[in-house]
């Protein structure tokens, strides 16, 4: 008697769970990972609108099944965001990270996803290391290799002959990154490299350097509410008359509805712009405005990609994504029309795209966004993928 | 005089004599969670309840100089983040053991103590919490300014911990057996101490310098004997924080992160010890909790602290104690 | 480097030295007098930072807009004493702490509900938007002037109301030893009342000046508040006197460091290290100026505790 009883309740609870597993397969679930508080939420605000917008545009489906996209806030630190990856991986069994802004963030969940087998798509932070050598066959990034962006304005610069540089970053690996990588394009002279305290708010003492060195131009990487204080203080300083302006992402649509007029004419470099010409882009940023009301920035429109990429990778699995080798060769195909235009990925799953030299506009309506100046690298791969093992 | 030197006069002490059953239930407790965490997603909670251990014996510490000791540091995140370091630089270097990673870890922190509270203990009150602040981001800016060790990034941990060359440590559970077991040590330590001829003059010299001052002891030696003590622990939080996390960053030392120390202490109830884990776990649970629930959930956090501040004096152990009481009418408590 | 650069960045250190004037005189005024730890007090000055904005959209005029920010600012921190400080008096510090860092918490997350997370901006008015030239090529905004010439202002409208005034006598006894002013049949709680307010306003008023040229966001007062405990523990609490030196002492030292930390390391070592150990020293500089004058004055430069 005892022991029919304990097959039967085996049996109910196995067809029970088995039943229960079949439901639960039927819906995908992607995991988002963005900063959402503090000063920076700005930006994860973005990271998540793209992505809840490419899914609604998609009639929240993709590759034809139902998707579920879960938030978390990782709040710029480390350990929280290490916790919130493990609480999406095995309480919400996700089967996709999109996230996250930043690199230190990515740092630490990168071990935590991809050990667990999930696909983690990076829509923005894009560190060297894991382009070269600890590139990983779980891990995709929809944005562009760090170096890359940086590079923009030094071949620019170099090309148009622009002398006496004065550069600016904040002292962290980005900002040592970014003046870096604009030298390796850049040979001519510098006029002086200052790192400032990350976070830093009046640039005042480095604004007497700069008028004190009289340079041909600056390059600026200051990010978030730095750049919008540098820029600021930069025109009130009467700076910006008679030094070019060279920047990467410190005047883009996150920065500019606070920094309005005192950007305009200034340059940064970027791989799309909002007025970027082509049919998908237009129908996005009209979308993205009308839905949210802000102008969308790099930041929503490599995470509204990253759901095209897994749009595209499931219509050739046919949904399925048991099957994990599958699943990562056809995200390597990377068969989605960007809004970037053409879109590829290098071996190291990070892009080979093209980059502009974009400029800081005013539009008839009153709103600011970057535009297109013109193109700067085509097809440009970054320089770490030769360390990557994989093929 | 008797404000400036008697720093809680208005927070009820636990007195330290009998300990009860509530030490012994939250033990139990922690030991079977790993049982219980089999029933659901594993290692999200392994990890979630591993980190509230670990942060919990840093509380205890701090509780041990501020509850007992009458000295509140907001730089008690340092102790965290140097022990989180040194498991992170030697391991960068290639050096796993932890015959030699943990005591480095000790070492490394009890000298910043040591270090650090010279110059404090000539300070109180106000002055103390302001320059133990100031020491606490003197360490958080250098730490990130090591830019070979990923500066502000932080820096990835690629291995855990090893015993001789035996991966001790990667197996998540015996880690969270692991920090468990360190919990319950440093909580028979602290218990000892606190009962000891040296935690009663460091127990007096909260309540009156002076007096013990005049008893002959000199106040000054045994207060830093007491904060590299709490220092070391510390350092053995940060230890195991790396481990867990497999991940250090300047962030593990910030004077938010000291501030959160100090809430936990509050939070459980000050001058108990248990009290401290209480704490952790309740902190960082409704964290957890409130977080899943809504974007703006710092919008209930903040007043839910001025709350806990105003109305549950003594924090969730004396609001148990509090509850025990009204429910045994009329006995009063020994 | 140059006088004419060595000037400018003189200025600057003075320009951010009144900017934390403002803000310590108010937290000081209220530790001195009421015994009471505002972490909330940061928080304040990103309100009236706020207030300012919002004032503006409306008015569109930056004068009317100040005064409204500090008439909302006011009404906001007497109501923050009423429902939640009035209470937390007579506990230890540390509650204190603990309280005020919960409105802090509650406080940038409200705003960032009610204005948005991204940055907000706020034009410099027109009657000084002008620059003169300090140096061939650079020119200082007239509006970091003004925010001098009103810090300054302030500073002595404190000075004689603090000096030359019974109000002043008061919070002066106050600061002294509170309860002895109380036995003598003062009505203690509303000499609170007014030092807060006054507290809180000063705050507000700080926010608002610096709007103009610093972004407006969740959390700018986060960082501002750490130097104003830093200025008020090296000056002495409850000294006025103190809090104006060190502000002083505080705004040069650390725009002088972070100009100069380089420069004076590139004398000892090779330019690379020299920029990023530079940064981080000048990062430090302040605290470890806090340590060292603890180390000589446990209670600060001009203590006026008589406890």
């Amino acid at each position: 008697m005892k022991i029919s009883k304990l097959f039967v309740t085996v049996a109910a609870t196995a067809l029970f769970g088995g039943v229960a597993q079949a439901q639960a397969q039927e819906k995908l679930k992607i995991g988002v990972i963005a900063t959402l508080s503090g000063p920076p939420a700005v930006l994860g605000q973005q990271l998540r609108n793209g992505v809840q917008l490419a899914v609604k545009d998609l009639g929240g489906k993709l590759g034809g099944r139902e998707v579920e996209v879960i938030v978390q806030d990782d709040e710029l630190k480390p350990d929280v965001a290490v916790s919130k990856a493990k609480a999406l991986i095995e309480r919400d069994k996700v089967d996709f990270v999109i996230g996250p802004i930043f690199s230190n963030i990515l740092q630490a969940i990168f071990k935590p996803v991809t050990d667990a087998g999930v696909i983690l798509i990076s829509p923005n932070a894009g560190t060297s290391n894991f382009a070269g050598k600890e590139c990983n066959a779980n891990f995709f990034v929809t944005s562009y290799q760090n170096d890359q962006a940086f590079g923009v304005a030094g071949k620019y610069a170099q090309d148009a002959g622009l002398k006496k540089i004065f550069l600016i970053a904040p002292n962290y690996q980005a900002g040592r990154d970014a003046l870096a990588g604009f030298k390796s394009f850049y040979k001519g002279e510098i006029a002086d490299e200052v790192y400032v305290p990350l976070g830093q708010l009046d640039y005042s003492a480095e604004l007497a350097k700069i008028a004190a060195a009289s340079p041909g131009a600056i390059y600026v990487f200051l990010p978030g509410g730095m750049g919008i204080n540098f820029v600021k203080q930069f025109r009130q300083a009467g700076l910006a008359d008679r030094t070019v302006f060279l920047s990467a992402f410190t005047v883009d649509e996150s920065t500019l509805p606070a920094q309005q007029d005192a950007a305009v004419g200034f340059f940064g470099g970027a791989n799309w712009a909002p007025n970027l010409d082509n049919p998908q882009n237009k129908k996005f940023v009209a979308g993205y405005e009308k839905e949210f009301g802000a102008v969308p920035a790099t930041y929503a429109f490599q995470s509204y990609d990253a759901v095209l990429l897994i749009d595209g990778a499931l219509k050739l699995t046919k949904g399925n994504v048991a099957d994990k080798d599958a699943l990562r060769a056809a995200l390597k195909k990377a068969d989605f029309t960007s809004l970037r235009g053409g879109f590829k990925f290098n071996t190291n799953n990070y892009p080979i795209q093209d980059f502009y030299l974009v400029k800081v506009g005013k539009r008839a309506d009153g709103k600011f966004q970057t535009e297109i100046d013109k193109k700067v690298f085509t097809n440009f791969a970054d320089p770490h993928a030769k360390e990557c093992p994989m093929k | 005089m008797a404000q400036t030197l008697a720093a809680f006069s208005t927070v009820p002490l636990r007195r330290p004599d009998r300990p009860g059953l509530l030490p012994a239930m939250i033990f139990l407790v922690l030991a079977l969670i790993p049982a219980a965490a089999t029933l659901g997603p594993q290692s999200y909670l392994l990890g979630l309840f591993t980190r509230v251990m670990v942060f919990a014996i840093a509380a205890m510490a701090l509780d041990f100089i501020s509850g007992y000791g009458g000295l509140v540091s907001f730089g008690h995140a340092a102790f965290v983040g140097i022990g989180a370091y040194v498991v992170g630089i030697l391991g960068a270097h290639g050096i796993t053991d932890m015959l030699v990673s943990l005591p480095a870890a000790l070492l490394a922190s009890a000298i910043f103590a040591y270090l650090t509270g010279t110059v404090c203990m000539r300070t109180k009150s106000v002055y103390f919490i302001m320059i133990t602040l100031a020491f606490g981001q003197m360490a958080y800016f250098i730490a990130g300014s090591l830019a070979p060790y990923g500066g502000d990034d932080g820096l990835t941990i690629r291995l855990r911990s090893t015993l001789l060359a035996f991966p001790f440590l990667q197996n998540d559970r015996t880690l969270y057996y692991f920090v468990l077991l360190c919990l319950f040590l440093a909580y028979l330590m602290f218990r000892a101490i606190v009962y000891s001829r040296f935690g009663r003059v460091f127990r007096g010299a909260r309540e009156n310098p002076t007096r013990m001052a005049t008893l002959g002891f000199d106040v000054f030696r045994f207060q830093r004997v007491g904060y590299v003590i709490a220092g070391a622990v510390g350092g053995l939080a940060g230890f195991l924080l790396a481990n867990a996390t497999e991940f250090v960053s300047p962030a593990y030392m910030s004077w938010q992160r000291s501030g959160e120390l100090i809430i936990m202490v509050l939070f459980g109830g000050i001058g108990s010890l248990h009290g401290a884990i209480v704490g952790a776990a309740g902190y960082l649970l409704i964290e957890e909790i409130l977080s899943g629930i809504t974007e703006q959930w710092k919008l209930i956090f903040g007043p839910l602290l001025v709350l806990v501040v105003l109305f549950a004096r003594g924090g969730l152990l004396g609001l148990a104690g509090a509850m025990r009481e009204r429910l045994a009418r009329g006995r009063p408590r020994a | 480097m140059s006088t004419g650069l060595f000037v400018v960045q003189v200025l600057n250190g003075l320009q951010f030295g009144v900017l934390l004037f403002l803000i310590a005189a108010g937290l000081t005024l209220v530790f001195g007098v009421m015994d009471f730890i505002n972490l909330a007090h940061g928080v304040q000055y990103m309100l009236g930072a706020y207030l300012a904005v919002a004032f503006y959209a409306l008015t569109g005029n930056f004068l009317i807009a100040l005064v409204l920010a500090l008439a909302a600012a006011l009404v906001f921190g007497l109501l923050l004493e009423f429902v939640v400080f009035r209470h937390l008096y007579d506990r230890d510090h540390l509650e204190q702490v603990i309280a005020t860092f919960g409105i802090i918490i509650f406080l940038n997350q409200a705003v960032k509900t009610v204005w948005g997370a991204a940055p907000l901006t706020l034009p410099i008015p027109e009657m000084f938007s002008g620059s003169i030239v300090l140096m061939p090529g650079l020119l200082y905004p007239v509006w970091r002037l003004v925010v001098i010439a009103a810090g300054l202002a302030v500073a002595l409208l404190l000075y004689v109301l603090v000096s030359h005034t019974r109000l002043g006598m008061l919070v002066r006894a106050g600061a002294t030893n509170a309860r002895m002013v109380s036995a003598l049949g003062v009505d203690i709680r509303r000499l609170f009342m007014i030092v807060f307010g006054f507290g809180t306003m000063l705050a507000a008023f700080a926010g608002a000046m610096i709007a103009p040229i610093l972004s407006v966001e969740p959390g700018m007062g986060d960082t501002v508040l750490i130097l104003a405990f830093v200025v008020i523990v090296i000056g002495g609490i409850g000294s006025m006197r103190g809090a104006f030196l060190a502000a002083l002492l505080i705004g040069l030292v650390d725009t002088l460091g972070r100009s100069f930390a380089i420069d004076i390391l590139r004398l000892v070592m090779p330019p690379s290290p020299a920029r990023t150990v530079g940064p981080a020293i000048a990062s430090m500089l302040i605290y470890m100026l806090m340590a060292l004058v603890l180390y000589f004055r446990p209670a600060g430069l001009f203590p006026s505790r008589g406890r």
